[in-house]
């Protein structure tokens, strides 16, 4: 999708977030088109409709039916070299910011997430976790996702390179070279790796005539997809950077309708959730954002804004949260 | 030695070659490959179904094979202890013990690695880490100084057997014929020369000098695996110490048993005698003492400032789920040994074998308490990850993994035990030469 946008019409304080997004590499879309109004990559195109539809499966899982004319040909898929995918993207410096007043345990990024990385059931790579940092302190939702550090202890421990921290500062896994040992888990402090200590769950192919095993097996291997998923390796939080290639912001921050998810570029400045945009310094700045563990020294490339003036009271989550979680309630 | 003075050459040749295996040692050896049989079938279930047949999950991803390997690694270290230190120190009663503890050691080590392996979720890419392999993961570390003290132990098991090989070719008649084709590769070139001799001795001492080092610094680097973390339990500066003192207090405590075993199963009474177990009784007290020391620096001195991170996992150990374990570990492996062996009649063979026991199973105790609980107490707190995640407990295939490694390691020495001599027969001939002289 590689949707050129015109900067005059209707963008406003979006220009800086586009231009960095957007000049992503060309597209390999199955499906271009979304509704979803809080995409700000609607293609200003028009398309003859054919008033055919077809039913796809959208990356919250939902069937959605789209007119035919949104269908175009995947052009050949020009796979990344693994030493592209090693490299990363010159001239990045990928942020994420998390608004924590904004968090109401809705977990719409880790069903988006779980989804599109295939993620193991029971696992998640993004965690909600009800926080309590004290006793008279209030308790507040805090979306954990891999830190992305800037000196990653699993980087470090990693005997193989299976690990590897990017020029644009994302830190990916390499599923084909994995050995399993996972002392990177154990180096983790923020614990968000997970194993796949089975065989992964099919992959889910939007066509169900498609004999699904035999796209399994065939499936092309991406260090930034993530996928497929293989056994008997380790699995996190990516940073979506296919999506950011394709000038797509990463499932999780699109999927939040609270926008509590910023994601941008550090050499920009700008982070957005794709509804509002803002001036990363600025934003760090007024709100006090700070990053977990800073101690360790692992600077995170994650920075969180404190939950004051909430939108929502904190038991507005409650409902969500798992019945073994309310039980052992964090401290 | 006293009685030992009147032994003839041929009387000590014919006590100390290896004998065949009784009725006790066929149902022995039966029982440890029945445990490797299980075990085997375990892993053929694991690499079939994948790690989710054991029950590590995402917090808990290190469980026993872990605790497995650091208890292989830390017996292994013996070899060292009672060949090279007390050699170099020049313990004159070290020579009844040196074989043993070099046989024991090159097991340790052999299915040290062999665990680590099993623990691996792609067993199969291991050769990435020579491939892949950055030098600057303690992984690799692990990898380069387990390898050189592998070859280093077998190397200096081989040059101590050699001349006693030689002996077993000239006592024909005692040997199974097809071994004989092997000690003849093995040894045939030994003439008995004193400039032979001499270079033997050189490659001896080299090899006991450098395998100290080497020695220390497999576990140290055992502990860093763990140190080089944030964990609470982990992250401590007193580990490397602390692992190698435990080391070496479960390496004569597991030298103790098999002295004990040997000397019942092979009549070497007048070899390994009520001496060698004092002596090796007063070792164990320094040994404990010293582990004991280590422990109290690395419980006692967070349990004083109880950081937030550090308190949940203290007083889970204190007194908490773990606590019967913790104790356990604790008493049965330091404490009462240590009250046991002040007293002289703790130290006569049979109380010396038990509580060799008890070191050997608190040691292998206090590993696992030394992998499982700090997992279970993450930085941030374990939510949002099934039930079956928060808690700990081997599964079968991993216990039958687990104590079929231990029944291999046991396989080893007693295969070793059956076509070597268990106490160096040249070493003895010339002690008591030079006792005569
Ligand atoms: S589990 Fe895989 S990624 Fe993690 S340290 Fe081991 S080899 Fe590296």
């Amino acid at each position: 999708m590689s949707c050129k946008c015109n900067k005059e019409e209707g963008c406003q304080n979006n220009n800086s977030r586009r231009e960095f997004l957007l000049s992503g590499l060309a597209a390999t879309m199955v499906a271009v088109g979304c509704s979803d109004k809080t995409s700000p990559f609607i293609p200003e195109e028009t398309i003859a409709l054919t008033g055919e539809k077809v039913k796809l499966l959208s990356v919250d899982g939902e069937v959605i039916e789209i007119d035919k004319a949104y269908l175009k040909p995947v052009p050949d898929i020009t796979h990344l070299t693994n030493k592209q995918e090693r490299e990363g993207m010159a001239g990045k410096k990928f942020v994420m910011v998390i608004d924590l007043s904004r968090c109401k345990n809705l977990k719409k990024c880790q069903s988006a997430c779980n989804h599109a990385h295939q993620v193991h059931p029971g696992q998640n790579w993004v965690k909600v976790l009800s926080m309590d940092d004290a006793d008279h302190s209030a308790p507040y939702w805090q979306p954990t996702t891999c830190m992305h550090c800037d000196e990653p202890p699993c980087v470090k421990v990693c005997p193989v390179d299976a690990t590897f921290k990017r020029q644009d500062g994302i830190v990916l896994i390499d599923s084909n070279r994995c050995i399993g040992c996972r002392f990177c888990m154990a180096a983790c402090p923020y614990t968000t790796r997970v194993f796949n200590w089975e065989d992964p769950i099919q992959a889910v192919v939007t066509d169900n005539s498609m004999p699904q095993e035999n796209m399994d097996s065939k499936q092309h291997y991406s260090c930034e997809t993530s996928l497929p998923q293989k056994k008997g390796t380790v699995g996190k939080c990516d940073f979506c950077p296919d999506m950011i290639r394709k000038g797509e912001l990463p499932h999780c921050v699109s999927a939040c309708p609270n926008g509590v998810f910023m994601f941008g570029d550090m050499n920009e400045d700008a982070v957005t959730n794709g509804a509002e945009t803002y001036r990363f310094s600025d934003l760090i700045k007024d709100k006090a954002g700070y990053r977990l563990m800073e101690d360790l020294g692992t600077k995170p490339s994650v920075y969180y804004l404190p939950p004051v003036n909430r939108s929502f009271p904190f038991e507005s989550g409650l409902e969500n949260q798992l019945p073994a979680d309310q039980m052992n309630h964090s401290k | 030695m006293e009685k030992s003075n009147q032994l003839s050459e041929e009387q000590i040749i014919q006590d100390l070659l290896p004998q065949k295996f009784g009725r006790r040692g066929m149902i022995w050896t039966a029982i440890l490959i029945l445990f490797c049989l299980v075990g085997a079938y375990a892993y053929y279930r694991q690499l079939r179904y994948g790690l989710v047949v054991t029950h590590m999950r995402d917090y808990v991803s290190w469980g026993i094979y872990i605790s497995n390997f650091v208890f292989f690694v830390a017996i292994s270290l013996v070899g060292s202890l009672i060949t090279a230190i007390f050699r170099l120190a020049k313990v004159p009663w070290r020579t009844p013990l040196t074989r043993i503890s070099e046989m024991i050691a090159i097991s340790a080590i052999t299915f040290a690695a062999l665990i680590i392996i099993v623990d691996m979720g792609r067993p199969e890419r291991l050769l990435n880490l020579f491939t892949h392999g950055r030098i600057q993961s303690p992984i690799l570390w692990d990898v380069i100084v387990i390898s050189t003290y592998f070859c280093i132990s077998l190397f200096l098991l081989y040059v101590t057997l050699i001349p006693d090989i030689k002996i077993m070719m000239n006592v024909k008649d005692k040997i199974t014929k097809p071994f004989h084709k092997i000690y003849r590769w093995l040894a045939s070139f030994w003439k008995d020369q004193s400039d032979q001799e001499k270079i033997r001795d050189r490659i001896i001492t080299i090899l006991c000098i450098t395998i100290i080092p080497v020695a220390f610094c497999i576990h140290t680097v055992t502990s860093w695996l763990f140190a080089t973390t944030y964990r609470p339990g982990w992250d401590s500066t007193n580990f490397g110490a602390y692992f190698v003192s435990g080391a070496f207090l479960v390496g004569a405590g597991g030298v103790v048993v098999a002295m004990y075993a040997f000397r019942r199963a092979y009549k070497l009474e007048r070899y390994i005698t009520d001496m060698h177990f004092d002596k090796m009784g007063r070792m164990l007290v320094l040994l404990s003492l010293l582990y004991l020391y280590f422990n109290v620096n690395e419980y006692l001195i967070p349990a004083f400032k109880m950081k937030k991170s550090e308190a949940s996992h203290l007083t889970q150990l204190f007194s908490g789920e773990y606590a019967p374990m913790f104790w356990f570990a604790i008493l049965v492996g330091m404490i009462i040994p240590i009250f046991v062996l002040l007293f002289k009649k703790g130290r006569k063979p049979l109380p010396m074998f038990i509580v060799g026991i008890m070191v050997v199973v608190g040691a292998w105790f206090k590993r696992y308490l030394i992998v499982t609980p700090t997992l279970l107490h993450p930085l941030l707190p374990m939510q949002e990850v099934p039930e079956s995640y928060h808690i700990y407990f081997p599964s079968w295939e991993e216990w039958s993994i687990s104590l079929g490694s231990l029944a291999g390691a046991l396989l080893i020495i007693t295969i070793l035990a059956r076509y070597f001599p268990v106490i160096s027969i040249f070493k003895t001939l010339e002690d008591e030469k030079e006792k005569s002289a």
